[in-house]
């Protein structure tokens, strides 16, 4: 069972949470021409790092509020979370 | 190579078992050679071997960082089948459906193929018209697929739930007659010592830490026990394949997720196919040791660890007990995870780079040990003819960004989504 510090409710269990993929991934920008391979960036390629992994988390069964979660993919070691309109640094 | 048979058997009995050969040899990386297949699982052994029989092409090396037979070859759920709607997998797995069916004979290896069939149930109306379909789809590709009611299914498998104070009721079911199961360690094994036999050096605890690409073409790779220069590399390392890509400098359509399966306290026999829940992601067989063999779904989140968690056994398997209550009174013998490189649509890919010389295999999902042999059958034409064959050109990997998906089940593109 993954814990994970939701930053504005707290402790809470994994099963209050859904997994929302890559955080680092940034959707084009609008209003301007946009290539295909844009779109497959966005859309379809991931670097899917083994180590540390920045991730959006829901926290749909509690506040419903998006958060941001650092996570190491081998142990599954949580370092910390952000809300989503925090800057990870 | 000395040949396994019932006479070997007995003769090999009165010496007292001292006379049997190695499987395969233990040998040091020589410098170069013509091929080099990282990954010693099941894909890759099967593509080393169809490489030296179908290709002439022996001097290859199979570079494994753990052992033969440790990584989801040996972690899999056994099931073979090639129960798809569209041609491009439907074709493919039927492919491999001959290549299962001739696979200990091949091998002269008992990979224990016991076509037993499987059952996707149905638990609507809608649910029958679709599998009606892909029913229909895949005789239309020489496929074998039947529909049955509800009466057939109780007849076929009685221990399902069938009474009425069920939340999804049994409509019927899709069944693939020729679908079943397989020994997977044998089928490791088999290739393993098959590919060695005919001059494949398969090099166990090495891994690889870097390539060697100059004027983009392949030249050599960088291993734990010393550089190998080749032309040509294939990669076929499930859920390192991102890891790998990293030291390529490229980025995949792929996202590496856990997956866990796990089986009970052997039992008397009780089931006799595969049988899948239509309304959520599990899937029963019971081996030839009584053990009841159950998987579903992902654990979520992006993982490498070959371990997984609770909550999705737990969710699993309370899929598994409103489909046999009977589940509910049994113990859990292990439960264990594997980490599978998980495709945007859910499809694999086998394809040549953008770098001459290196070749892809990955993308596998939920389904890579029923693709074995196909897999290493199509891949081992892409290396050796350095073109793809005609059963794996709808594998692309640009296929993502010229929006030629291969969306088998219609979950939409995220991993963690579907």
């Amino acid at each position: 069972m993954l814990y994970i510090k939701c930053p504005h409710c707290g402790l809470r269990s994994q099963n209050e949470f859904a997994y929302g993929g890559d955080a680092s991934v940034k959707r084009p920008e609008l209003n301007k021409e946009i290539s295909d391979q844009e779109w497959d960036e966005f859309v379809y390629l991931r670097k899917s790092p083994r180590g540390k992994h920045l991730e959006l988390w829901h926290h749909v069964s509690g506040c419903r509020q998006w958060i941001k979660v650092l996570r190491d993919t081998s142990t599954h070691e949580i370092f910390n979370t952000y809300k989503s309109e925090e800057k990870v640094g | 190579m000395q040949k396994y048979s019932f006479l070997s058997l007995i003769k090999n009995a009165f010496s007292g078992h001292k006379g049997w050969e190695v499987a395969w040899k233990d040998p040091t990386p020589k410098k170069e050679y013509d091929v080099v297949i990282i990954g010693g699982g099941g894909h890759g052994l099967a593509t080393a071997y169809y490489l030296a029989k179908e290709h002439k092409i022996t001097n290859i090396a199979v570079i494994e960082k753990g052992w033969i037979g440790g990584g989801n070859v040996g972690r899999n759920t056994t099931i073979i089948r090639s129960n798809y709607m569209h041609d491009e997998n439907g074709l493919f797995y039927e492919k491999g459906m001959d290549l299962w069916r001739s696979m200990s004979q091949d091998l002269n290896f008992n990979i224990m193929f016991s076509p037993r069939g499987i059952i996707n149930l149905a638990h609507s109306d809608a649910q029958m018209n679709a599998y009606a379909r892909r029913g229909n789809s895949m005789r239309l590709n020489g496929i074998d697929a039947v529909l049955l009611d509800r009466e057939e299914v109780k007849k076929k498998v009685p221990v399902l739930d069938f009474s009425d104070n069920v939340r999804f009721p049994i409509f019927g079911a899709l069944m693939q007659p020729s679908a079943g199961t397989a020994r997977h360690d044998a089928v490791a094994w088999g290739y393993a010592r098959q590919a060695d036999s005919m001059g494949v050096d398969i090099i166990q605890h090495c891994e690889v830490t870097g390539f060697d690409i100059s004027n983009g073409k392949m030249q050599g790779i960088k291993t734990s026990r010393g550089d190998i220069k080749t032309k040509k590399v294939g990669l076929c390392v499930a859920g390192s394949t991102s890891i790998l890509a990293e030291m390529l400098n490229m980025t995949l359509p792929i996202e590496t997720h856990l997956l866990q399966a796990c089986v009970s306290e052997p039992i008397k026999p009780i089931l006799d196919h595969v049988v899948t829940f239509g309304a959520g992601h599990f899937y029963c067989s019971q081996s030839d040791k009584g053990e009841m063999v159950m998987g579903g779904d992902l654990d979520g989140y992006n993982s490498y660890a070959q371990r997984g968690n609770l909550p999705t056994l737990q969710h699993v398997l309370t899929e598994g007990i409103a489909m046999f209550p009977f589940l509910s009174k049994l113990n859990m013998l292990r439960t264990w995870g594997g980490i599978m490189d998980m495709s945007m649509d859910g499809s694999p890919i086998i394809d040549k780079t953008h770098i001459a010389g290196l070749y892809l295999n990955c993308g596998w999902c939920y389904g890579g040990f029923k693709a074995t042999p196909a897999s290493g059958f199509t891949f081992a034409h892409t290396i050796a003819q350095d073109r793809v064959h005609e059963l794996n050109s709808g594998f692309r990997l640009d296929r993502f960004s010229t929006g030629h998906l291969i969306d088998e089940k219609g979950l939409g593109t995220k991993t963690w989504i579907s």
